[in-house]
């Protein structure tokens, strides 16, 4: 035991490599649905191995709370995974997320105010002023970002849950805030790394950060969300990497860069599919830029809708070899992905081919709707992305529009002038027929008319989606009977 | 070498990794992607062991346990939780055996 000891304390970072190693092949594992599960896995063994040998550290003299602690929060994260609803999922990472900021600023504190330097820092090269001015400026890095992850994510959590408006609350003057906020944190970093001794200074850090965090968030309507949590995830490897920093652990800096650049990538994709310019998004400017004026919607759909019945629909889809469906968040909220499931049953089982055309941000975080999908169980191969969609939609014969809108707006295409130009959308116009379910003409988040509704192969369908869907499947089931 | 310069080296070098792995996650895996992204940022739970193993005085007791106990949540929460996701993904073939 003395043997395994020894070694855990005088090669950690040996094991650590390991660790980051079986994450690394767990991601690559991830790059398909058949090994993901597999690579998940692998990657937890790498967490185990990283626990195990910091249970062996010699520094450790106390192990009760450790095991109690450690077996109670276990016990609540394996229920909480089993419980939750897969509609809640993203309510459930902002958590986790608050969660992270959380432990990287609480141990940052306790580092702090425990006024020793870690054993790694210690062992430095320099001189014992140095050291310290080292070691103070991490922990003041830390408690920033683990703070404004925690208070970002908290909000992010209460907007998802529908605890608060999910609005964009914007304070007056916001940009102007943030950055006083951000200066007033750098002046108190500064002062705590030159002068450790006065724990005002973290206080300040802790407070300013709070409240920037706050104002961050706050600020962002809920059609941003798939944003505003890949950006997240890449504040929790940001935290986890500042962590490392302060203990100068090898494990922590490379995982929290791995972790960093899977939060960057995210971000950059879901900016590209909003619209959104992505280093606006990088310093804090999450909400969308002034919209246009809204036309007035009555003149615009006047006299040009045609609306069609569930019969009609059953016919049409009688008639067709290939059915696009088109899913929006609006279908998750309806919980209709029981209902098209039955359609997609029925029609496959007439050998049509049918699949599911998502763009990315369908959903409340990147690839949501493919997990609500997949829950009812599609098949994977069925869910097709933007790209491959586009490709396969001016061949189809059906397109059915449920609970989407502005991600299917050919305006994006064609008006210089629109709010959402620009932004990549589904070519659905361009498919034979296109059905669309929807409760009303009410405009989508882009607060704009949809060309689509009044073109000449449209049909609308007026009905919640979930009793939509149903009639549908009654009446192709009858048809075919 | 400066211990400090090498740790930046591994964080950019690790940054790299990251970026030619995660490129190639398909969008229909992105949800489990972020999920067991945060479960392995929970790594700070290591951290969140030390210092409870190490902690003097009360106050900072407190503050170690509950960074522990939130530490382990998300890691074991974050994994099961994505494997329950990936266990939902299947393909068409596999469902008619």
């Amino acid at each position: 035991m003395e043997f395994l000891r020894n070694i855990a304390t005088e090669y950690q970072t040996v094991f650590y490599l390991f660790t980051v190693l079986f994450f690394i092949f767990g991601l690559k594992l991830l790059t398909s649905a058949r090994t993901a599960r597999k690579g998940n896995w692998l990657s937890a063994f790498g967490m185990t191995v990283a626990v195990v040998a910091t249970l062996l550290y010699k520094g450790i003299i106390s192990y009760e709370l450790i095991i109690i602690g450690g077996i109670l929060a276990s016990i609540a994260g394996v229920l909480s995974a089993y419980l939750v609803d897969m509609r809640a999922i993203p309510q459930f990472v902002a958590i986790l997320n608050g969660f992270g900021g959380g432990v990287s600023a609480l141990v940052a504190i306790v580092e702090f105010l425990k006024g020793k330097l870690p054993p790694n820092v210690e062992k430095l090269p320099f001189d014992e002023t140095t050291k310290s001015m080292y070691f103070h400026a991490a922990v003041s890095l830390d408690m920033f970002v683990g703070t404004i992850t925690f208070w970002g994510s908290m909000v992010a959590f209460a907007k998802l849950q529908k605890l608060i408006t999910e609005r964009p609350i914007v304070l007056p003057a916001k940009n102007l805030v943030n950055f006083l906020l951000l200066v007033g944190i750098i002046v108190c970093g500064v002062l705590l790394t030159l002068n450790p001794s006065n724990l005002t200074y973290m206080f300040g850090i802790l407070i300013l950060s709070s409240l920037l965090g706050l104002s961050l968030t706050l600020a962002v309507g809920g059609a941003d969300m798939p944003v505003v949590i890949s950006l997240f995830i890449s504040y929790a490897g940001l935290s986890a990497g500042t962590l490392g920093f302060v203990f100068l652990n090898h494990g922590l800096i490379m995982v929290g860069a791995l972790v960093g650049a899977s939060g960057l990538i995210l971000t950059r994709i879901m900016a590209k599919s909003m619209n959104r310019d992505f280093y606006g998004i990088l310093l804090g400017n999450i909400t969308p830029p002034e919209m246009a004026k809204v036309q007035d919607d009555r003149s615009f759909y006047q006299g040009k809708v045609k609306s069609t019945t569930p019969e009609e629909v059953a016919m049409i889809l009688d008639s067709a070899n290939s059915v696009a469906i088109v899913p929006g968040y609006g279908l998750a909220v309806a919980q209709a992905q029981g209902a098209v499931r039955d359609l997609y049953n029925e029609l496959t089982k007439d050998g049509k081919e049918v699949y599911f055309a998502i763009h990315p941000v369908a959903g409340r975080m990147p690839g949501h709707m493919n997990v609500l999908l997949a829950e009812v169980d599609i098949p994977y191969d069925k869910l097709k992305t933007l790209e491959e969609s586009n490709e396969l939609l001016p061949d189809t014969d059906v397109a059915i529009v449920v609970g989407a809108n502005d991600v299917v707006n050919p305006l994006a295409r064609e008006a210089k002038d629109s709010p959402i130009y620009g932004m990549p959308i589904l070519d659905v116009d361009k498919s034979k027929t296109v059905i669309v379910i929807k409760r009303s003409l009410a405009p989508g988040f882009a607060g704009i008319p949809n060309p689509l509704f009044i073109n000449e192969n449209s049909l609308m369908l007026f009905a919640d989606a979930k009793p939509g869907l149903t009639e549908i499947v009654r009446e192709y089931k009858e048809l075919k009977s | 070498m400066d211990p400090i310069i090498a740790a930046i080296i591994l964080f950019v070098l690790a940054l790299v990794i990251g970026f030619e792995v995660i490129t190639k996650v398909p969008p229909i895996l992105h949800t489990p992607l972020v999920v067991a992204s945060h479960a392995m940022a929970s790594i700070m739970v290591v951290s969140a062991i030390e210092v409870t193993g190490t902690a003097t005085n009360l106050l900072t007791t407190i503050l170690a346990v509950a960074a522990l106990i939130m530490g382990t949540v998300n890691v074991v929460g974050g994994y099961f939780i994505a494997d329950r996701m990936l266990a939902m993904f299947k393909s068409d073939k596999k469902k008619k055996q």
